[in-house]
């Protein structure tokens, strides 16, 4: 069939497609100008850039030179995700499987309506309750891992001072991605086709089996892309990060030590006092992780709108 | 009539567990809970989260010893059953203790002088009788409400584009709406930075708000395409039927059938960037003095009026911090029900 559209019509689409492309053109700035700010830095240092450790302000008058790179920090990102990551997922499929299939209907509804706002509480007051409240707990189970398991080198540490570590970091940014994560793996367990769970008790299985057979393998990408937005967000947490860990420009694998960073905490920390050319630095650091997120979520973005049927 | 009284008949639930088991699962779960607090009291495992982690212990045991005699099927079942409750509740603590906290530790500050004054005159160390955090909200609500003037005609057309202009694009718009959404709060800063704020050479509200809006406008758009669905395909024939053409249509009939739903996706949109704090420390900064004017110089904002608070870390300061995110959860809060207010509406 084709559509003859008028002058007026066309006008309207004409207007509409473009007010829908803001979010293209503006995402196409962000990259643009980021990386136009940052390129000197990129051609000064070069792949140095993303693999060195220093962050050194040099002293003006070319006695100490600059020297900017954030390899420690692109680490500290990573470590940091990843601790979060394996804290947030688990406990997310287990609050999804509960809210769904084993929480009394009038827990369930008070509960979702209160994680749909727990989503949206600010980073910010995960970041205050994480130093003023979280830290007390997580220093003490800190020290219960280093007794345990401190032969394996990631769980050693070099100063028996365990606040402030990555460890506490990866805590607090689990709990700030569970919301999200648990929403979306309930969302993709509760479209599970009825038909197939109930086949399940028809053939005389139980709730973990039809859970087993059926619905965890029916949720499964959904919730592998739920737990790559979460990826994504805790890989750009600013303030939270800022509030609790400070900055060491070394790798550190070691997750108990109160050491680390992140990019996005780097560039909240440095903006204040930095010169221009550590400012285009910051920038240039700010690009790598536009890339980076833009990345997860792109891949996160692929397989949940794979795994969701469009209606 | 007749004298034989009628057998009254007792409505039976034989689906819903007998008393007795109810009664016996009751008492078992005490019983746990009470072992694991003299665990906690006699031993070296300490504090709530001690106690729940013994509490979650014994329960597996209980359960295995239960259907020790049971088949390999249902000890799983059971089993599992417990290990899903205990992780649930783990996953649902840690935002559940930040409601329980924001909420204590934040209501000693509100006063009525944290809403009428701001800290011209006070220092932070100040107690909570003096000055207050009206720059803040006023700053913040001045940034959130150039944002959504700017957002939401975009988040609008982007949705009216996805549901009815169904161009050749509209696979890519809805892609880079969902890619959009995971850009890091702190680029959004840092590319407002290094445009508008460089380009004027002024920190300002309004550099703030336009930092806002990148955030806010996936949010936007993609509730907006949500809501646009909704409309019955019947309702835009009818609208063609008569002789409309689509743009009046879509402005006459589509869209003002879901205005509530649109209210929704703007209220949404304002709760996720409300508390926002990296992209406002870059354009924005702070400012103890109550300000309105969107481009001249640095603004508070609530939540960098929390950060700085939080920053001095001296014991006022800190209260101060705590009430700043009370005022800021209950915003949230207040928005999310007013969405979901609005959000019925259209429903039918």
């Amino acid at each position: 069939m084709t559509v003859i559209y008028n002058r007026e019509d066309k006008i309207f689409r004409g207007v509409v497609t473009g007010g829908a492309l803001t979010s293209l053109i503006v995402l196409g700035l962000i990259g643009v100008f980021l990386f136009m700010r940052g390129a000197q830095i990129f051609g000064d240092k070069g792949i140095q850039f993303i693999t060195g450790t220093n962050w050194t302000a040099g002293s003006g008058d070319g006695v100490i030179p600059d020297d900017f790179s954030i390899g420690a920090m692109l680490v500290g990102t990573i470590v940091v995700s990843l601790i979060a990551l394996v804290i947030a997922v688990p406990l997310a499929i287990g609050g999804a499987l509960y809210l769904e299939f084993y929480a009394p209907r009038r827990i369930r509804r008070t509960l979702v309506t209160l994680l749909d706002l727990a989503a949206s509480i600010p980073s910010l007051i995960f970041g205050l309750w994480g130093i003023e409240i979280f830290t007390g707990f997580g220093e003490r189970w800190a020290v219960l891992i280093n007794n345990w398991l401190g032969f394996i080198p990631i769980f050693s540490v070099e100063f028996d001072n365990f606040g402030r570590s990555p460890f506490i970091a990866g805590c607090v940014l689990g709990s700030l991605i569970i919301p999200i994560t648990t929403s979306v793996a309930r969302e993709v367990y509760s479209r599970t086709p009825r038909d197939l769970v109930d086949t399940c008790y028809a053939l005389g299985g139980n709730k973990w089996g039809a859970l087993r057979a059926v619905v965890i393998p029916y949720g499964k990408s959904g919730v592998i892309g739920g737990a790559m937005l979460g990826l994504g967000r805790a890989l750009g947490e600013t303030v939270a990060v800022y509030l609790l860990l400070n900055l060491v420009f070394r790798y550190n694998f070691r997750i108990l030590e109160s050491e680390g960073g992140n990019v996005a905490s780097l560039i909240a920390t440095k903006f204040g006092e930095a010169t221009e050319y550590e400012l285009n630095a910051l920038v240039a650091a700010g690009f790598v992780l536009f890339l980076l997120t833009l990345v997860v979520n792109m891949t996160a973005t692929t397989i949940v709108q794979r795994s969701t049927p469009r209606a | 009539m007749s004298s034989e009284t009628a057998a009254t008949v007792e409505p039976q639930t034989p689906w819903s567990t007998p008393r007795a088991i109810r009664i016996r699962t009751t008492s078992v779960v005490a019983l746990s809970a009470a072992f694991a607090v003299v665990v906690v009291l006699f031993t070296g495992v300490a504090g709530i989260d001690g106690w729940a982690i013994t509490f979650m212990g014994l329960s597996i045991v209980v359960v295995l010893a239960r259907t020790s005699r049971a088949g390999s099927k249902e000890r799983k079942d059971a089993l599992m059953r417990v290990i899903i409750t205990s992780a649930a509740v783990t996953a649902f603590a840690p935002w559940l203790s930040i409601f329980g906290s924001v909420i204590l530790k934040g209501y000693l500050g509100i006063r009525p002088n944290f809403f009428s004054q701001d800290m011209r005159t006070t220092t932070p160390d100040d107690f909570l009788e003096f000055g207050g955090a009206l720059h803040a909200i006023v700053g913040s609500l001045l940034m959130v409400l150039i944002a959504s003037a700017i957002t939401l005609p975009l988040g609008i057309l982007s949705g009216v584009y996805l549901t009815e202009v169904r161009g050749r694009l509209t696979f890519l718009v809805r892609f880079v709406v969902q890619s959009m959404s995971g850009v890091p709060s702190i680029v959004a800063g840092l590319f407002i930075y290094t445009t508008w704020v460089t380009a004027t050479e002024s920190f300002s509200a309004f550099a703030g708000a336009l930092a806002l809006a990148v955030l806010m406008l996936p949010t936007v758009a993609r509730t907006a395409e949500e809501v646009l669905k909704l409309v019955p395909e019947d309702l835009r024939a009818a609208g063609y039927a008569l002789g409309a053409r689509q743009w009046r249509t879509a402005f006459m009939v589509v869209i003002p059938t879901v205005r509530s739903g649109l209210t929704t996706a703007a209220i949404l949109g304002v709760a996720r960037v409300i508390g926002e704090t990296a992209p406002l420390l870059l354009t924005s900064l702070s400012n103890s003095a109550l300000r309105f004017h969107p481009f001249d110089g640095p603004i508070a904002s609530l939540p960098t009026y929390v950060f700085g608070y939080l920053q001095i870390g001296t014991e006022y300061a800190i209260a101060r911090a705590w009430t700043g995110s009370l005022v800021l959860l209950a915003i949230v809060f207040v928005l999310f029900t007013l969405a979901r207010r609005f959000g019925g509406k259209d429903k039918r």
